[in-house]
């Protein structure tokens, strides 16, 4: 149960060799929206689009492929795309949205759903989440100093930031550099502490590159919106899978990380509530399974 | 179809199959139950937590004729005395200088199963929190507090104003004696100073930010925007009516309803 509620979970790759090029892994995301859009399942999706900024994201409603494709590729900081939703469906007049969601933007979109306070006619118009593996986040500032002073690299030529086998990993166009992971605790944002969710367990569809080799990503698919989706963009062969049981690492690794954040983040839990800090979660000692999201 | 089949599938609420027998019975006792007697009190509010009430346009006729009895309310029942009520649905804050209002407030904690603070201003005094009186019609009209500051409030739903699909789960939930999806509402009841600011101090300063965006999502009136991932206040356009914080993620966490909202 450390990997949520799923009804299946494989390896996949986008097919289309324009999004293998620019995806992050195997382009799950950025394959799943296009498809959806094409297809008429959502009439736009809110993704962490480019700005004049490098690395630097700002959430944007993308309404074609071409938009989507812009926006692909990890980018190890804030975008607060729950915010755009609104004017997604507002603004732009959406009536189904997609968004691309790490697990606590996925936690602010189904409180919302559930308990729609102040939010009107919204809940019913998220029509797809997109969940990517998660296990911290860097405010900006951080993401400039491992880079430009740990690795000395100038910010702009950066081309691609990864997470992987312990290291972060840096790409420009002639050099590949690392930090061991090691180096990049303690830039990492607060609130991230307490967090539960390393494979986005509430998304309808969550993905990364953890459990598969380079270029593919592990999908699990959760609800029964996302089930549709990916069984017809799979089905329509857009994305092509393989049985977890036939990749390496494989699930395993999944499951030590995602039991690993759980173990760290329920430890300061705990904590905190011995301080008398406000969490919003249960504390070990008041749950049955001190690994479950609650 | 039922009625509340029908509102449950207005709301998305769908029975899962494997479910349906028991939800069908629930449903049943729920229909034999005697309609709950509903009243209506309006304080201090601008009549927008009402108006968001009648945006329920698909189930709003069977919610007022068969699903309840509106026994009382200004405008919508011929009645000056008031009656015995399951639950009294308030609306606005109330006037520490107006007797009538103080007076109705009182009346209704003693002739009312359930008292409601139904919006923002009933429940956290929302913009009348600015009311510095001075002003006609009436210019010793000066403080406006949240209800729960004269009497004691079971239900709290904020909201400038509440959602229509908030007041529609809310009324499902009290029908089918739903207590675990009230559970929130009852505990936001004591949640009565609400401010944009909510966010910084029991949000930010306790170290508890993900920079997620749904405050700035939430805020009924653009008051809030996302800076270097942290929601950034314009106080100018703040009305404390508390939504920022009661819709983040990090200030309470229904677990166990949303992973069943979605089947999970």
């Amino acid at each position: 149960m450390v990997l949520g509620t799923y009804k299946e979970v494989v390896a996949a790759r986008s097919t289309d060799k324009q999004i293998q090029k620019i995806a992050q892994d195997g382009g799950i995301v950025s394959g799943l929206f296009c498809y959806a859009l094409d297809e008429g399942l959502i009439d736009g999706a809110v993704v962490a689009g480019p700005t004049d900024v490098m690395w630097k994201p700002e959430p944007m409603v993308a309404m074609s492929s071409d938009e989507i494709l812009a926006a692909a590729g990890t980018k190890y900081t804030f975008s607060p795309n729950v915010w755009m939703l609104k004017q997604a469906v507002r603004q732009y007049g959406l009536e189904k949205v997609g968004t691309v969601a790490i697990p606590c933007q996925s936690m602010g979109i189904r409180k919302m759903q559930s308990y729609p306070f102040g939010v009107r006619f919204l809940a019913d118009k998220i029509a797809l989440t997109l969940g990517i593996f998660c296990m911290e986040n860097f405010p900006y500032e951080s993401l400039r100093t491992f880079i430009s002073e740990k690795a000395g690299v100038d910010f702009d030529l950066v081309e691609k930031m990864d997470i992987g086998k312990g290291k972060f990993w840096i790409e420009t166009a002639d050099q590949t550099l690392t930090i061991p992971l090691k180096e990049t605790h303690g830039y990492e944002q607060n609130g991230c502490k307490v967090c539960l969710d390393y494979v986005c367990e509430l998304a309808d569809v969550s993905t990364g590159s953890v459990g598969t080799p380079d270029g593919w990503s592990t999908v699990f698919v959760r609800t029964d919106a996302g089930e549709t989706v990916f069984k017809q963009a799979v089905e329509a062969g857009l994305i092509e899978t393989k049985s977890m049981d036939d990749v390496k690492p494989g699930l395993g690794l999944l499951e030590k990380l995602a039991t690993d954040k759980k173990t760290k983040a329920m430890k300061v839990i705990d904590e905190r509530k011995a301080m008398g800090l406000p969490v919003p979660y249960k504390g070990s000692s008041e749950k049955e399974d001190p690994l479950a999201n609650i | 179809m039922s009625i509340l089949a029908r509102i449950k599938s207005f709301l998305g609420m769908e029975a899962k199959p494997d479910e349906k027998a028991s939800k069908e019975e629930v449903e049943k006792v729920a229909e034999e139950k005697a309609k709950p007697k509903i009243g209506y009190i309006h304080l201090s509010g601008c009549t927008g937590d009402g108006m968001s009430l009648t945006e329920n346009y698909d189930i709003l006729a069977p919610l007022l004729t068969e699903m309840v009895d509106i026994v009382y309310g200004q405008t919508l029942v011929d009645l000056w005395e008031m009656p015995e009520m399951d639950i009294a649905l308030v609306e606005g804050s109330c006037c520490l200088q107006d007797e009538h209002s103080v007076k109705e407030l009182m009346e209704v904690r003693e002739k009312a199963g359930l008292v409601v603070a139904f919006g923002s201003c009933a429940a956290t005094g929302c913009f009348t929190r600015y009311s510095r009186g001075g002003q006609q019609a009436q210019p010793n009209h000066e403080s406006f507090v949240p209800i729960a500051d004269l009497v004691k409030v079971d239900l709290s739903i904020p909201g400038c104003p509440p959602s229509p699909e908030i007041i529609a789960k809310t009324v499902v939930a009290v029908i089918n004696g739903d207590m675990d999806y009230l559970a929130p509402m009852m505990d936001l009841a004591g949640y009565t100073e609400a401010c944009g600011c909510d966010l910084q101090t029991k949000v930010v300063n306790q170290a508890l930010c993900i920079g997620c965006g749904t405050c700035a999502m939430a805020c009924q009136t653009r008051a809030l925007s996302m800076t270097n991932g942290r929601p950034e206040l314009n106080e100018d356009r703040c009305i404390k009516c508390g939504i920022c914080y009661v819709q983040c993620p990090r200030s309470w966490w229904p677990a166990d309803r949303i992973k069943q909202d979605l089947g999970l």
